[in-house]
């Protein structure tokens, strides 16, 4: 991006006044923009409300038999205790997670596609908005948008699910206090707030991808995107009788957990304390840098992509 | 300053020349129509002086590069490709918030006033709205910006009569000043004709004609001749000869008016007849 040569005044002025041919109003082209995506990608907040939807109604109705339930529960030790109330409220966040997972992928495979299929790019370049810009609101949306929007959804669905339990427990004349006591909340958030971080920024070349090819297909974004993964590895299957593109994809995917996380040999992923979560070990791992890097460059040739082209 | 200066622009996709080294220049304040069969090399142009496509040769727009520098040039330049461009899902509000956010030369009470005059509601998402009332909204929102450039690339296409007739009204009236320039491309050549100062006729990638509408009224003159005088005007080499309603009717260049008032009805040809003229005889070569 070069440089503005006259940069534009900061306030308007009075055009007629000070017979200047021109006034400059403050812009803020990257905000708008991402407000755009989201106008326009209602499925951004929409999929992720549905699923929350659906997991509080869901809650209540197992909520029938919670006294009987928790009456059991409340006879095991305490570890035990902990684990079995817990369980709902990680499935919650876990369901969370991989809906803002797919809502992000199939967002990206259209972002750049879209515009092209209907002509409004010719409409959007007629604006004074860099394709720099445009391609990084597109980007924001996975790495940012859908985190914070999955992070809240999620915090509202376990205090629901802790309100309909309280409910639950008092009208049967027991105690709410075993679900309070017994599950960290604040812990639990910060927890989530730390892991979509980590997962985000993990992903972040998955998504340069799917821009990438969404801005460069003419069709069929998503098998563009995924085929030629499928190849390789049938390719390398058949030809050296190994799978190590496979394990590249899946480490990909997953790899983030075992760097970020201290699950102390653990075979069930717990996190039961913060000291369990090791930014310092996420942030040294070469693959999280490897991956920031490719995502750049997906970016980037995105970038380069959305200048050459025009409406398909 | 001119406000567009082309040397040798040339753009080539595959074996297909589109834009064949043009020499343009237009000045500022002008309404410039650029009139060329389908295929021509119009959008091209207009395209390379959007920055919506590389080229060869110089170009430059209002000082800048266009393919270099879209974004900042899209502060001062403006552009309506045809009304199906306008994204289909946004909403009339959201389409005025994004503009305002965006462009720094976007008067927003402006745009509120001309869409005040038509029945577009606000609430509304573009799909909802007509052919003609995408129009009116792209226009009010282009009138809006004080540009100092805007290329109309078949504005009108689609649109019925009234609304074509309203959109070159308003242009005019509400828009146009001597401190604007204004490029248009169409089809429907009769419309514009007393819209422009001046004519370009491209044909296969080359300006086979460039003139001002002055010098245009001063060349070309049109002559319903007499029978008796059929073989004397065209003797006088026209241009082009028609037959309407059994009356020939010549078309010359460069020929004294007096004269040819002696030989028929002399009147204003049209900017289409002239089109067929100079294209017909491109044909035949």
């Amino acid at each position: 991006m070069t440089a503005q040569p006259n940069p534009r005044p900061l306030f308007s002025g009075n055009r007629e006044a000070n017979g200047l041919s021109y006034y400059g109003a403050p812009t803020r082209p990257l905000y708008w923009s991402v407000w755009r995506e989201l106008w326009e990608n209602r499925s951004i907040y929409i999929a992720p409300l549905i699923v929350a939807a659906v997991q509080v109604v869901g809650f209540a109705i197992s909520a029938i038999g919670l006294a009987e339930r928790r009456r059991g529960v409340l006879l095991l030790e305490p570890a035990k205790q902990r684990a079995l109330i817990e369980q709902p409220y990680d499935l919650a966040a876990m369901m969370m997670i991989f809906t803002m997972f797919i809502v992000g992928v199939f967002y990206c495979l259209d972002a750049l596609h879209g515009e092209r299929r209907d002509r409004s790019i010719l409409f959007w370049k007629s604006l004074p908005v860099s394709d720099l810009t445009t391609v990084l609101s597109k980007a924001l949306i996975p790495l940012a948008v859908l985190p914070v929007i999955s992070f809240a959804l999620v915090v509202c669905v376990q205090v629901i699910m802790m309100l309909e339990t309280s409910v639950v427990l008092i009208f049967h004349g027991m105690s709410p206090a075993t679900t309070w006591t017994l599950i960290p909340f604040f812990q639990n958030w910060a927890t989530l707030l730390y892991g979509l971080a980590v997962i985000a920024i993990w992903h972040a070349p998955i998504y340069g991808w799917l821009l990438l090819v969404s801005g460069w297909a003419r069709r069929a974004t998503f098998l563009w995107a995924v085929l030629p993964l499928i190849a390789i590895q049938i390719f390398e299957k058949i030809t050296f009788g190994t799978s190590y593109f496979g394990l590249f994809i899946k480490h990909r995917v997953m790899g983030f957990a075992p760097n970020a996380f201290d699950f102390r040999g653990h075979a069930n992923p717990t996190i039961d304390s913060l000291a369990q979560l090791t930014p310092g070990k996420y942030l040294s791992s070469p693959g999280l840098w490897i991956g920031l890097v490719v995502a750049v460059a997906f970016l980037a040739a995105a970038v380069r992509l959305r200048r050459y082209r025009g409406p398909l | 300053m001119a406000c567009i200066e082309a040397r040798g622009l040339r753009k080539v996709y595959g074996t297909t020349i589109a834009l064949d080294g043009i020499d343009l220049r237009v000045k500022e304040g002008r309404i410039l129509g650029l009139i060329g069969p389908n295929g021509a090399g119009k959008t091209t142009a207009l395209d390379a002086i959007l920055g919506l496509t590389s080229y060869e040769g110089e170009l430059k727009v209002l000082g800048r590069d266009p393919w270099n520098s879209r974004d900042q040039l899209m502060c001062d330049v403006s552009f309506i490709a045809d009304v199906a461009v306008l994204p289909r899902w946004i909403r009339v509000s959201q389409m005025l918030d994004y503009v305002a956010g965006v462009h720094p030369r976007f008067d927003r009470a402006k745009a509120e006033g001309f869409l005040a005059k038509t029945t577009i509601k606000r609430a509304s998402k573009v799909r909802q709205l007509s052919k003609g009332m995408v129009a009116q909204l792209h226009l009010a929102l282009v009138m809006a910006i004080d540009a100092k450039l805007l290329v109309l690339d078949e504005p009108t296409l689609g649109l019925d009569i009234l609304y074509r007739k309203q959109f070159y009204d308003s242009l005019l009236n509400d828009y146009f000043d001597r401190s604007r320039t204004i490029v248009v491309t169409t089809h429907q050549v009769e419309e514009i004709q007393d819209v422009l100062t001046d004519l370009m006729f491209i044909d296969r990638g080359r300006i086979v004609l460039e003139c001002s509408m002055e010098e245009f009224d001063a060349r070309y003159v049109e002559v319903m001749v007499h029978p008796e005088h059929v073989e004397a005007a065209r003797a006088l080499k026209p241009i082009h000869e028609r037959l309407v309603f059994g009356r020939n009717v010549l078309l010359f260049d460069h020929v004294d008016r007096d004269q040819l008032a002696a030989l028929g009805d002399v009147r204003r040809p049209s900017i289409a007849d002239l089109f067929v003229a100079l294209m017909g005889k491109e044909e035949s070569r």
